[in-house]
This record gives C-alpha cells, structure tokens and sequence, in this order.
C-alpha cells in the first residue's frame, strides 16, 4: 500500500498537485477489486461517497475514506443506507459525480433513494458487491442478486443500467463508463460485482485518463443558487395523474434509447457452436475454461457474456436461437439471469440450467460436465 | 505453465504478503495471476491464507482447491491443507512451529525451519520470504530475480528491511 496522506475535511480544498493522478494510464499494477472500483471511481470523477460497512465491498470504503480527501472530495460513514442514499440525492442535485457501494442486505435499504433518484432524474453511481443470501446469507461470493439489480425491488416504473464487470481489470474500468451513462441520460447506473471479484487481487492498469472534473460538461438541472437565471426545481412528487403519466411516457422513452443505444456483451466461438452458454461476471470467467476445456475435446462451445445485464443483450442471443439448438445458463443463484434468456430466446431453442448458490464458485470441469449432459 | 499455491499461517506471519509478492513478480514476467485471500469473518490469531495461481494462460478462477503446492506455516494451517495438496505436488512446512511429521507419502516434501532461520537473521519477520526463496527455488513459478525486483513494489517505503528479505530469499534458495 502507498503511504497514506491523511488530510482533516476541513482542510480539504485541494491543491493543485494533489488532483494529479495517483497512477499513470496504463501502468500495469496488481490490484484487489475493491480497490480497483474505488482508484477507477476517483479517476472518473467521483467526488462525493457516502455509505455503511458491510462485507464483503469494506475496502471501497476504506479507500475511499482517505483517497477522496486527497483529491478535494468528502467521504462520509452514514448512520444508516438510508441516510447515505439520500446524501447522494443531495450531492448529486449540487451536480457532484457521486458515489455509493454495498452488498444486497445494505442495497435492498438503498433502493427506495435510488427509486427517487431516477424520479428526480438525478445521476448517480454505486456498487453492489454481492454476497450470499436471503437474509443475511453469508460473505461469500453470489450471483443471487440479479434480480434485484436488474428488476428494481422499489416503487414505480424505473430502471437502472447495470454493468457487470467480470475480471479487476474491468472494476477499475467500469465506474467511468456508469458515471459517463448516468449523466448521459440523468439516471443511476450501477455496477454488479461479486465476492470473489470484489476480493481477488490481479494485474491491470487504467485505461483512462484522471479525469478533470471542473471540465466535465455542464448540467442545466443543478441548483447551484438562482442568481441572475430562472429557478430551478427538483422534485419527485406529481400530484396531478396526467402530469406524472407525462413524466413515465418520458422514462419510457428515455429507457427505450438506452436499450437500443447502450446494450454491451461479449461474444466467443459463436459462429459454429453447437452450444451457448450464457454467464455474466464471475461465471462467465469459469465459463471461458469450460469453453476452453470443451473445445479441446471437439465440442464446439460458444459464450455470450452480457456485460450490461440491464440493458439485456436480448436482440443477439435471438439470433442465435435461430440457429443454436442449446443454450447453457450458468450463474451463482438458483436462476435469474436465466428468465432474461427464456424471454430472449422466445421458445425456438433449448435451455439448460447450471446454478451454484450458496456462496460457491462452480468450477470449469463442473461446467463442462453440465456442457455434456446438455448436449446427450 | 499453470502453478497453484496456497499459502497459510496465523495472521501476522505475512502469507498474504507473501502471496502478493509471489504474485507481483509473476505480473513483471507479464504471466496471468491471481492471489485470493481468506477474507471475512475470520478469527484473531486464528488461520489466514490465499491462493495464488501463475499461469500462462487466462485464468478462470482464483479459488485452488487442490494445490500443486501448500506453504504452511503453523500447524492448524498444515492440518487443514496437508490433504489438500495434488499427487505429486509440493508441501513446504515451517518445522520450526510444526513438530508433526507428514503422513503423505505421494507428495513431496520439504521442511523449512523458517523461525529459526530468520531469527539467526536477525529478522523474526522474514520468516516467510525464507520459505518463499525455498518455494522458488523447488517449483520455480518465477525466477528469484523478479522476486527480489517485485520487493520494493510490494513494500514502499520500506527500504532500509530490503537487504535482509533479499538476504532471507537467498537462505530459503539455500535449503533446496
């Protein structure tokens, strides 16, 4: 660990070398995943975190809590995930990039802020390392959380566009591209990660530059004091039905360009699979051995990996029903992600299943297993 | 080239320094690696470890079940993970804190005395670069000179002890 400079809050206008980044574009560099998120998130303009501990995401925060002194920002520990969401309405209503991350138990209280956020329209960005669950579940790496991520858990006609990193390289890179969509189209984004990545130490470097924020573009929406200009206001309640049925039909639309603009996914070996499997995040990386493992024994196996579960990449995995008889969803739960391939693939192929929950990883050769039993 | 290792002990004996070095130099020689620590809810002076793979090849996941080698450095850690380790593979055991004997006859072994070794060194602490020189040296994941090249890396600021880690690498060599 670099040596820590710990600045008091109050002393916190940077000065002007301090904005300088801490590691230079590119250079290689062993990072845990937590860290990576957190030096990306920085990067990438956060300024303002608010949050609660919990494992297994402590060492965002612990990071955090010095590194954003170092570049003018504020960290604050909440008393609460409620009172820490509804810190980042406020910050991010001021035009901050802010920031938030905790694992499902602490995400289920953020919810009802994040339901305003979009109501209000308000960008913001923040991080679920997931853990085992329901309940309290355990501290090991799940999946579990997909659909809660994907599908909301709070009121009202909302969506969130969620990213699933699945190596540190990625955690390091994925808080710009969220920052960079949430204020693109005034809506939180989020990345979905998991134990094992959020933990796992591995090379990789920043492909992006430390970004300035005094030269981010500006927002016409903040209150920044109404001198001189119309005021501004930022509100969450419609009384009036066709007031607000108005404000859903501008969701829609809104979330009608994300899913046809923003959709990301990787794809391999699709072009003469006889079978697909479909894995995000850590899944899809023990994925890659089975596929690995699979093709030196002649099976011609193929991986789609969504990298945005929400938007979903519904409109490839469509295609390649047409022509691909079996599909394979692998995932640390027991069966999310797999409702968003049965609506892709629309009844025209087979799909299979391959859950681990519980907090276990599975393993390649137990995937390939799967692989084979698929294609009896 | 696939190389998995886990390395144990209680906290405060530096496995997972060890492991990060182990896996900084891998990352020099521009090899894939990953270190997976034991995290959460674990106990004080009780077990810490992580795994460490170095490889040629992309890695699917950091979690080693069955190791090719296991560094133990206490003797709960060498109960827990003597039985884990591969045929044919590796177990390092610091016989200077383990006075049970191995009872696997299908592996190979080497006992350290890694405290004493460090002690005589000056250096109590270094009792895990003595047997990551020993673990280098047998199974040669990477070369002793990137481990030495990886020191100030993985520990900035910390200069003035580089001598004696070097020193406690090159006695770990020694052993093999």
């Amino acid at each position: 660990m670099n040596k820590r400079k710990r600045l008091s809050p109050k002393s916190s206008k940077p000065k002007r070398s301090m904005l300088k980044t801490k590691y230079k574009t590119g250079e290689r560099m062993l990072m845990k995943g937590n860290e990576a998120l957190a030096e990306g998130a920085v990067r990438a303009g956060c300024r303002f975190f608010a949050g609660y501990p919990i494992t297994p995401q402590n060492e965002i925060p612990e990071y955090l809590s010095w590194r954003l002194f170092e570049v003018g920002g504020t960290f604050i520990q909440a008393e609460s995930e409620i009172s820490a969401i509804n810190m980042l309405f406020g910050a991010s209503a001021v035009g901050a990039r802010v920031m938030t991350s905790s694992s499902g138990c602490g995400i289920s209280l953020k919810q009802e802020g994040i339901s305003y956020m979009t109501a209000a329209e308000l960008p913001c960005f923040y991080a679920s390392v997931v853990r085992g669950g329901p309940g309290l579940g355990n501290i090991s790496p799940a999946q579990s959380d997909y659909f809660q991520s994907t599908r909301g858990g709070a009121q009202g006609d909302y969506r969130v566009i969620c990213l699933a990193p699945n190596s540190v390289q990625e955690m390091g890179n994925f808080p710009k591209l969220a920052y960079d969509l949430a204020d693109k189209y005034r809506n939180p984004a989020m990345v979905l990660a998991d134990g094992l990545l959020g933990q796992m130490m591995e090379p990789m470097g920043f492909t992006f530059d430390f970004i300035d924020v005094d030269k981010l573009p500006p927002k016409d929406y903040i209150l920044t004091g109404c001198k001189n200009r119309k005021r501004r206001i930022i509100n969450t309640l419609r009384m009036d039905s066709d007031r607000l049925e108005k404000f859903n039909w501008k969701l829609y639309e809104k979330y009608k360009r994300i899913k046809e603009n923003e959709v990301r996914y990787e794809e391999r070996y699709t072009d003469d699979a006889d079978i697909i499997i479909v894995a995000y995040g850590t899944a899809a990386r023990v994925s890659i051995d089975t596929l690995v493992r699979g093709r030196e024994e002649g099976i011609k196996i193929g991986l789609i990996r969504p990298i945005t579960l929400w938007p979903f990449p519904r409109k490839i995995i469509n295609e390649l029903a047409s022509r691909v008889e079996n599909f394979l969803v692998v995932e640390m739960s027991i069966g999310q992600l797999i409702e968003d391939v049965q609506l892709a693939v629309e009844g025209k192929a087979k799909i299979h299943f391959h859950g681990r929950p519980g907090g276990n990883v599975p393993t390649g050769e137990e995937v390939l297993k799967a692989v084979k039993q698929a294609l009896k | 080239m696939k190389q998995e290792v886990i390395i144990a002990g209680f906290g405060g004996q530096g496995v997972i320094k060890a492991g990060v070095l182990l896996a900084t130099a891998a990352m020099v020689e521009k090899k894939h690696c990953t270190h997976f620590p034991s995290y959460g809810a674990e106990m004080r002076g009780g077990t810490a470890n992580c795994s460490v793979i170095v490889s040629t090849s992309e890695i699917a996941s950091p979690i080693v079940t069955n190791p090719d080698t296991v560094i133990a450095m206490n003797e709960p850690s060498f109960d827990k993970f003597q039985p884990k380790v591969k045929k044919g593979g590796l177990l390092i055991y610091n016989s200077s804190l383990i006075s049970k004997k191995p009872n696997r006859n299908d592996i190979e072994i080497l006992a350290v005395p890694a405290n004493e070794i460090a002690e005589g060194l000056g250096t109590p602490k270094s009792a895990n670069m003595v047997v990551i020189g020993a673990y280098v040296a047998k199974a040669r994941p990477v070369t002793l000179k990137n481990i030495k090249s990886s020191l100030p890396k993985v520990f900035p600021g910390k200069e003035k002890f580089l001598a004696v880690n070097k020193n406690a690498l090159d006695k770990g060599t020694e052993l093999v």
